[in-house]
């Protein structure tokens, strides 16, 4: 048994690319989204250019976001389905409270409830042990009745979007769209903070073997707690990005987003059982996802099966996950 | 003995808290009345279907995170099914419903089986997909019931040789509701089949040591929650006449209701009375904040607050029993 | 002997993978008889009456049941065909009652109940639910149930295991007489008491395959042990030990002093002291309070009583982090317990360094990867699967798990049967680096299974036997069959003809053996 796994003997082809696909999920990824697009180009000839380009990015950006909360998540063996709801409840705060107040005050109170959220998640998870997917939910659906019950009082001073952000969420510079901005630091925070830091290194310890990390000294609610949070936050800014884009603040404005970021994190290759998997396959995953709506939405595919088909995505994936993983 | 006891004061207890709300109830509204208990028990009954959805595979040691997209997908068949036919129809259409919910529950379970993902994990790819596919029914709220439904869960039903003023108190959809539970549970609490959800909800090993066939035992927990979750959107549509295909807040209802009702998230343990008790309790919280003339959506936040309580009770109260 | 065997088996094995937990394994048993089961830890004895009771599938072998062949796939069919066992732990439903679990199994109430009063419990409500009925009358209605459907082989695996004494002499009483109605039981055991007593054969197994079926008579246990050690049993040199693998002098104050231990009804008043720079063995049974006594040393578990002191402070571990910041290490015996199988080796020897809340910032790389480096290179891993550690070999997680410690510079490590399942020639590295450790003034706690290694790796020894201390060796004594005797509850320097197999009752110079052998079941 002591060298089965590592003599160089002949490995059968099928297990070779299983393997393959486990370490490098990036590059089939890749080759997905290639495909994806020269079916587009193929359907509708000249649809793919620069300002195409352009607007799936701006698209996929709030959607990456968010579906990097599901993967720090995820990594943890979590998952948190209150990014939606903290995501609208962000962007409609900010744009009802920028009418009266200065920006940085709005922001400031748009952010409230999103530490709020992630604070009572946290403890729920770490300390309660609830299943993150229903305290999550829980939160989310007080977080809903919150939104609506401010909603009235703040119903005669209407609303705006501030300048600043609409010019961060639709704005193109050079080719570029201005989003790019905030998500190009921010996407290689959370790369860096997974790879680097010794919060992400836990994140994936945590979620590989949480006794594991109990004997090496690991305080499991401290990680689930701070996780939670920083997942809320990320999805706080994100619903600031995302009224910017949409320009038209309701009550469900992100609660659309909160699938696809689950099936984004889990096409990019992170495991939902936690332990594995990384940020940079999400990105991916995102893209694909955006391209992906283009495409139902050309072949005039209902709402409903694009429902339909990201539950099979994500019920396959962890499927043939759980397969690569056993077969070792 | 004395776990016994425990189980069944934790009943007795909950009926208790719920004669006291009644009492709140008439308390901060004396006329609350025959009619009022009517159109509570109507409320009621979509969310004591959940109830008992989720009560079957908790109690199998799982738990269907389905159950209201399953019931949205049941209510808009039914709705569009129903939609422009014939009376008689409808006649059709109920046992096809059921037959549906149960084929779908069991499919979650076969999914759990031959995969191996998580209960957790295939029940939530399974939302996304009824989901999906009660847009594909009705894309928006729409359809129809047939009257005889309608009118099966409306007024009350005359019981003879007793006075209207007794009678009143007894609403249909109060009947409807104990006899479908009855003619699922009772038989299958009796029978081998039941004892065998209990047994590989409570210890797996002890279970499959015991001879109980785990896999087979586990599919028809999940296709009876299936069957209960049909009941479920067929109430929906039998009180509001129509079917939406937005799933209503009924799966963390569900799960709430679970716990308050003394059925361990672990399984094994509890009743279908406790939970159906519970989500009386429930509702009637919500009734007597509707009463006491508070604003609607901060009864939902009150709402949302008890149940996210409760679940964490319910979850730091299993995590103390494996301790 | 003429008799056709009511159960044969022959032929058994079963593979994990690329390990072989049976390799050939026969058991035969005959109307009538009594047969035991024996082995030393991992020799097979829990794979063989899984894959009899259907719990897992051979790869290998043959079945025979009164003589017809009998594909026992799951534990009903093997009820059907006759064979009952009664685990360790009760088979009950914890929560459903004890009538609800005759039911599940198809079992005769009135038989039951008739076999029940038989053993020893007169008043049992059949209403009360399994979770509240203590361990022990479990345990006797798990075996009632078995005898109420007149099995035609009986499973029993260590069947008087926390029994109270009264309980467990009704137990082996109608066991003895299962023999006359012409049915077998096959009793598994770590008590020769309990099986010169009872038995008429016994099967013995080693490294997952027969070795030898004895008939049980005076002066047979020698024999028995022999097997069970194999070759082995030839006595182990005592390997003086050089000058510099020789044990510091201790000092005047221990490391760690564990006073009174106990931890719920597994472990019971047990008081050692571990000194700086020495390897102090553990020897134990499966399952004698051994895990606990490392886990509450570890900080994974609370202790219900007694006191560890840490240089010569009073320690309270309400978390493995404050064993750690103790400067004690545990090495668990299941590598899958201690690392993230699916991160690399570097990342797994590194994981303490991030626990505390204010490591959790930028990682200083070049720093760690030179502490780990070292810790690699002192252990001599095989980084060329570095990526996840699950495609490492056995022995190799092992070194990582150690690795760990090493890197982080623990004082005190406690390593719980670091050796099982690795090739011989890790072994030999993991010997030689604890005893480099006590040589640096490190002290080790070494729990093993192989009792073999003591002599190689230890200073001194310990054995428990149900929960209590029962003996410290010093390493000169400490050969394999004196360990095996210590480790079975049997008095030091006993031997052959003082007649362990005497009945102790008749022979007062054997009292010591028989209170050794009875403690566990005196304490409920």
């Amino acid at each position: 048994m002591s060298s089965t796994a590592i003599t160089p003997a002949p490995v059968p082809l099928g297990r070779r690319i299983k393997r393959f696909m486990a370490d490098r999920p990036l590059i089939p990824l890749i080759i997905l989204l290639v495909i994806l697009v020269v079916i587009l180009q193929l359907l509708r000839p000249g649809i793919v250019n620069e300002r195409w380009i352009a607007n799936t990015i701006k698209f996929a950006i709030p959607l990456a976001i968010l579906a990097g909360c599901q993967t720090m998540t995820m990594l943890t063996g979590g998952i948190d389905l209150s990014v939606g709801t903290v995501a609208t409840m962000s962007a409609f705060i900010m744009a009802t409270q920028v009418v009266n107040q200065d920006p940085a005050v709005a922001f400031l109170l748009a952010m409230m409830p999103a530490v709020l959220i992630g604070l009572v998640n946290g403890i729920g998870v770490g300390v309660f042990r609830v299943h993150p997917l229903i305290m999550t939910l829980g939160t989310s659906l007080i977080g809903t009745g919150c939104l609506q019950v401010y909603q009235r009082t703040v119903i005669a001073s209407g609303a705006k979007i501030p300048d600043f952000l609409a010019w961060l969420g639709t704005g193109v510079t050079w080719g570029f769209p201005n989003a790019l901005l905030l998500y190009v630091p921010l996407a290689g925070l959370i790369v860096f903070t997974l790879a680097r830091t010794g919060f992400g290194r836990l994140l994936y310890a945590v979620g590989d073997n949480e006794r594991a990390t109990r004997l090496s000294g690991v305080r499991y609610w401290q990680v689930i707690t701070a996780l939670y949070i920083t997942s809320s936050v990320l999805a706080g800014i994100t619903g600031l990005l995302y009224i910017g884009l949409i320009k038209a603040p309701s009550l469900s404005l992100a609660e659309p987003l909160v699938l696809p970021s689950v099936a984004a994190a889990v096409i990019g290759g992170t495991s939902i059982f936690g332990g594995r998997g990384g940020y940079t396959g999400t990105i991916v995953g995102a893209l694909i996802l955006t391209v992906l709506t283009t495409l139902l939405t050309i072949l005039q595919m209902p709402e409903g099966a694009r429902r339909i088909l990201f539950g099979l995505i994500v019920l396959f994936v962890t499927a043939a996950y759980l397969r690569i993983v056993e077969d070792k | 003995m004395s776990h016994f006891l425990r189980r069944q004061g934790w009943v007795t207890g909950l009926f208790a808290l719920l004669i006291i709300l009644f009492i709140v109830t008439k308390v901060i509204q004396p006329g609350y009345g025959s009619g009022d208990f009517g159109s509570l028990a109507r409320a009621v009954l979509p969310y004591a279907f959940a109830v008992a959805a989720q009560t079957v595979v908790v109690i199998a040691g799982g738990i269907d995170l389905s159950v209201a997209a399953m019931m949205a997908l049941t209510s808009v068949t039914a709705a569009s099914m129903m939609a422009g036919a014939s009376e008689e129809y409808a006649l059709f259409v109920v046992p096809f419903v059921l037959a549906m919910g149960f084929v779908l529950g069991a499919l979650n379970g076969v999914l759990i089986v031959v995969t191996r993902v998580p209960d957790i994990v295939v029940t939530l790819a399974m939302l996304f997909v009824l989901q999906g596919a009660a847009l594909l029914v009705l894309g928006a709220p729409g359809g129809a019931a047939a009257e005889w439904l309608k009118a099966m869960i409306s007024g009350t039903v005359p019981i003879p040789g007793l006075p209207d003023s007794v009678d009143a108190w007894v609403p249909k959809a109060l009947l409807v509701l104990v006899v479908c539970l009855c003619v699922v549970w009772i038989p299958l609490r009796r029978s081998r089949l039941g004892l065998s959800i209990y047994a590989i909800g409570s210890s797996e090993l002890a279970a499959f040591r015991s001879g109980v066939p785990v896999a087979r035992t586990r599919i028809i927990a999940y296709a009876l929650s299936g069957l209960f979750a049909a009941m479920g959107g067929l109430a929906l549509t039998m009180s509001t006449g129509i079917g939406a295909p937005i799933p209503g807040p009924y799966l963390l209802a569900s799960v709430a209701a679970v716990v308050l009702g003394g059925v361990a998230l672990g399984g094994g343990k509890g009743g279908l009375l406790g939970p159906i008790v519970a989500v009386f309790v429930l509702r009637l919280v919500r009734t007597d904040l509707t009463l006491l003339a508070i604003d609607p959506n901060v009864t939902a936040i009150i709402e949302g607050l008890i149940m996210v309580a409760v679940v964490m009770f319910g979850a730091f109260i299993t995590m103390r029993g494996r301790q | 002997m003429t008799a056709n065997p009511l159960l044969d088996a022959s032929g058994v094995a079963k593979n994990y993978g690329a390990v072989a937990a049976l390799r050939d394994a026969s058991l035969s048993v005959l109307p009538g008889e009594v047969h035991a089961l024996m082995g030393a830890n991992g020799a097979g004895k829990s794979t063989l009456v899984k894959i009899l009771t259907g719990a897992i599938s051979a790869n290998a072998g043959r079945i025979l049941i009164r003589g017809e062949a009998r594909d026992i796939r799951s534990p009903a069919a093997a009820r059907r065909a006759g064979l009952l066992p009664v685990y360790q732990e009760p088979s009950l439903i914890p929560d459903l009652d004890v009538l609800s679990n005759l039911r599940l199994t198809g079992t005769p109430v009135e038989p039951f109940r008739a076999w029940v009063r038989e053993l020893g419990i007169p008043d049992l409500d059949l209403r009360e639910t399994a979770r509240d009925i203590p361990l022990a009358v479990l345990r006797v209605l798990d075996l009632a149930r078995a005898l109420a459907v007149e099995p035609d082989v009986l499973l029993l695996d260590e069947m008087t295991a926390a029994l109270p004494a009264n309980l467990a002499e009704k137990v082996l009483d109608v066991v003895r007489r299962q023999g006359d109605a012409g049915r077998a039981v096959i009793f598994i055991s770590h008590r020769f008491v309990e099986i010169s007593a009872l038995c008429d054969r016994a099967t013995v197994l080693r490294d997952g395959a027969t070795v030898g079926v004895v008939d049980i008579k005076p002066g047979v246990e020698e024999k028995i042990v022999e097997l069970m050690l194999g070759t082995r049993v030839v006595k182990t040199h005592v390997a003086a030990r050089t000058a510099a693998q020789k044990a510091a002098p201790a000092p005047a104050r221990p490391r760690i002093a564990v006073r009174n231990l106990r931890v719920g009804t597994k472990l019971n008043d047990v008081s050692f002291d571990l000194a700086d720079g020495e390897v102090a063995g553990v020897v134990a049974l499966e399952g004698q309070g051994q895990d606990e006594l490392f886990a509450a040393l570890a900080g994974s578990i609370k202790p219900s009583g007694g006191t560890i002191e840490v240089d010569g402070q009073p320690a309270k571990f309400s978390h493995p982090i404050d064993a750690i910041r103790a400067g004690i290490a545990y090495v668990p015996g299941d590598r899958s317990e201690a690392l993230a199988m699916q991160r690399s080796v570097r990342e797994n020897i590194a994981l303490p360094f991030s626990a505390a809340l204010r490591n959790w910032g930028p990682i200083p790389m070049r720093r760690e990867r030179a502490t780990v480096l070292s810790a690699i290179q002192r252990l001599q891993i095989d980084t060329r699967a570095q990526g996840e550690v699950q495609r490492l070999s056995g022995g190799n997680q092992q070194k990582v798990t150690i690795a760990r410690w090493i890197a982080a510079d623990a004082r005190t490590i406690l390593c719980f049967d670091p050796t099982r399942g690795i090739d011989v020639g890790t072994k030999q590295e993991i010997y030689l680096l604890l005893r480099e450790l006590a040589g640096h003034g490190k002290s080790v706690l070494f729990y093993t299974s192989e009792l073999e290694e003591v002599q190689r790796v230890c200073d001194r020894v310990i054995v428990i036997f149900g929960g209590r201390l029962v003996d410290i060796f010093p390493v000169e004594e400490a050969d394999e069959p004196a360990l095996m005797r210590a480790a079975y509850g049997l008095p030091r320097g006993a031997r052959a003809d003082v007649g362990i197999l005497a009945d102790p009752s008749a022979n007062p110079s054997d009292s010591t053996s028989a209170n050794a052998s009875d403690t566990p079941e005196a304490a409920p």
